[in-house]
């Protein structure tokens, strides 16, 4: 049986359902309904809800509840997500699982509250310090919210690596269908990494230092290396014959897909690449694809996914960019934009 | 496929309106999309929501050409009435039948304010709304939009015999102002 959710709250309860008994994090618009349910769902559950005092304060409260072995998360959106970094950097330094959900709104600063993609760089790319990387999903439905959020706990856990949920306010704030995951249990004293106190057992530590360990950089690397060989998730939607392949995540990709559905109708042969891993990026997906020009679509001014796609690809094919900001741009307007292309494509032939 | 806006002051219940008329989709096993306008908007301003309704896989949430227009204030039928495609329906509270309105559409009347004022449920507005709407034939019939709406207010924990009463009235009390154009 289906239920409607808006984005958040799916996210919130998949990730009860995926044995999540930990969030400790600090509300901001578009985030705050994921405080707002699990303020009322966690103690029905018997889990812990803590609002913090801070987002630096919440991502180190979860920092502690993963190493005794809970499912533990926070989210926030922008200028809070920037306040979770430096956690974020120790929880990747020690080793630990956790999700962490970015619900992106436009702009640098206080920036905007409305819709946007512009943290792509902070999330992918480290907004914190040192060597690490985090997982990244993006999910582009109410549904795909619910799949990724128990896949992140699990990814996680598997990878002994934070991974972020980057969402954008509105797959966060839509309401659509969704089918929700069962209920699964967790047991925080199963981990190998849980810490209960030592007893008579024997000794363990977690740490953010790494001078206990011989052979870190090439550990650190081979750790990021077979994520990136074996974790990369995408879609491809008529990549095949394409002559434009449009690459986007996200709110974009739906309205990419969009564009793409009504450019075939009228006899374009388009595809699109929807990346669904941002870390690792599915360079896998561009193998073998050889259209006359990729377009990278996302809403932020500067271009920040388009040079990944240009990586992606090896330059076979020119690489364009759609971009927004403050504005939404529409089916329409993508679909104007590949008129543009290819008719200079097929002028430059 | 319909694309629908609700829309009117904050508190007349358009984004519940779109709710119900969203789950209705969802009882009747269609895809659907919902998102709400929202924003810095003043105390007393605008609220809308944007709904997708489909057969098929729905793609971007965002409405730009508008099948069903329910506006329940001047401001909304000023900023949304252009984006109604020809043809499309907009359905108003009576209180703004002295507007001028484009002469493509077809408009569908209902003295919601009134009606839920009379019937002890001031907050009722926004279901005669969405009687007027199942008058119309244009989206879902009356039992549908009924059986909706009932699904809406069990899943809150609250009674919807008011507002089903004030959805009825609406059913009833609907008048079309004006017809769809002959070469629709």
């Amino acid at each position: 049986m289906k239920e409607l959710m808006k984005g958040n709250e799916a996210f919130a309860e998949a990730a009860i359902r995926a044995g999540c008994r930990f969030f400790a994090g600090y509300p901001i618009t578009p985030q705050s309904e994921v405080l707002e349910y699990l303020s009322r769902r966690m103690p029905e559950v018997g889990g812990v809800f803590i609002q913090s005092e801070s987002e630096l304060a919440g991502i180190s409260m979860v920092y502690g509840a993963a190493a005794a072995g809970f499912r533990a998360m926070t989210s926030s959106s922008g200028p809070g997500y920037s306040l979770l970094q430096e956690g974020i950097s120790y929880i990747a330094s020690a080793e630990l699982p956790c999700v962490v959900m970015d619900v992106m709104r436009y702009g640098s600063g206080l920036g905007d509250i409305f819709t946007g993609q512009s943290d792509y760089w902070q999330a992918v790319y480290n907004g914190g310090h040192g060597d690490y990387r985090t997982i990244v999903y993006a999910p582009s439905s109410v549904q795909e919210m619910a799949d990724l959020t128990v896949m992140a706990f699990g990814k996680a856990e598997e990878r002994r690596n934070p991974v972020t949920i980057l969402s954008d306010a509105s797959i966060s704030q839509m309401m659509a269908p969704v089918e929700l995951p069962a209920m699964a249990c967790h047991d925080p004293d199963a981990p190998a990494w849980a810490l209960k106190g030592k007893g008579n057992g024997h000794f363990k530590r977690h740490t953010s230092v790494m001078y206990y360990m011989n052979e870190y950089d090439g550990y650190v690397r081979a750790k990021y290396e077979k994520i990136e060989k074996e974790d990369q998730r995408w879609e491809s939607l008529e990549t095949e014959d394409a002559e434009i392949v449009l690459v986007a995540y996200g709110i974009s990709s739906r309205i990419c897909e969009e564009a793409m559905r009504s450019a075939r109708a009228q006899g374009r042969r388009v595809g699109l690449i929807r990346p669904i891993s941002l870390y690792p990026y599915p360079v896998n997906a561009f193998d073998g694809l050889a259209p006359r020009a990729f377009l990278s679509v996302e809403m932020s001014a500067l271009g920040q996914m388009a040079r990944d796609v240009a990586l992606a690809c090896g330059m076979r094919a020119p690489v364009y960019s759609m971009l927004g900001g403050t504005r939404l741009y529409s089916c329409s307007d993508v679909e104007a934009r590949i008129g543009e292309i290819l008719g200079a494509a097929h002028g430059a032939f | 496929m319909s694309d629908v806006v609700c829309s009117g002051f904050g508190g007349q219940g358009m984004l519940t309106a779109g709710l119900i008329l969203a789950r209705t989709a969802m009882i009747l096993g269609k895809n659907v999309t919902w998102i709400p306008s929202y924003g810095s908007e003043m105390r007393g301003g605008t609220a809308n929501c944007n709904l997708k309704i489909s057969d098929f896989k729905i793609g971007s949430p965002f409405v730009t050409d508008i099948d069903i227009l329910i506006a329940m204030n001047a401001q909304s039928v000023d900023k949304f009435m252009p984006m109604l495609r020809r043809g499309g329906l907009l359905v108003i509270d009576a209180a703004l039948c002295g507007a001028s309105f484009r002469g493509d559409i077809r408009i569908e009347s209902v003295d919601a304010t009134g009606i839920a004022e009379r019937s002890g449920n001031p907050r009722g507005a926004n279901a005669c709304m969405l009687g007027a709407l199942a008058a119309s034939g244009a989206l879902f019939g009356r039992d549908e939009t009924r059986g909706g709406m009932t699904a809406f207010f069990d899943s809150k924990g609250k009674d919807s015999a008011k507002n089903v009463s004030c959805f009825e009235k609406g059913f009833e009390l609907a008048r079309n102002l004006q017809g769809a154009p002959a070469w629709t």
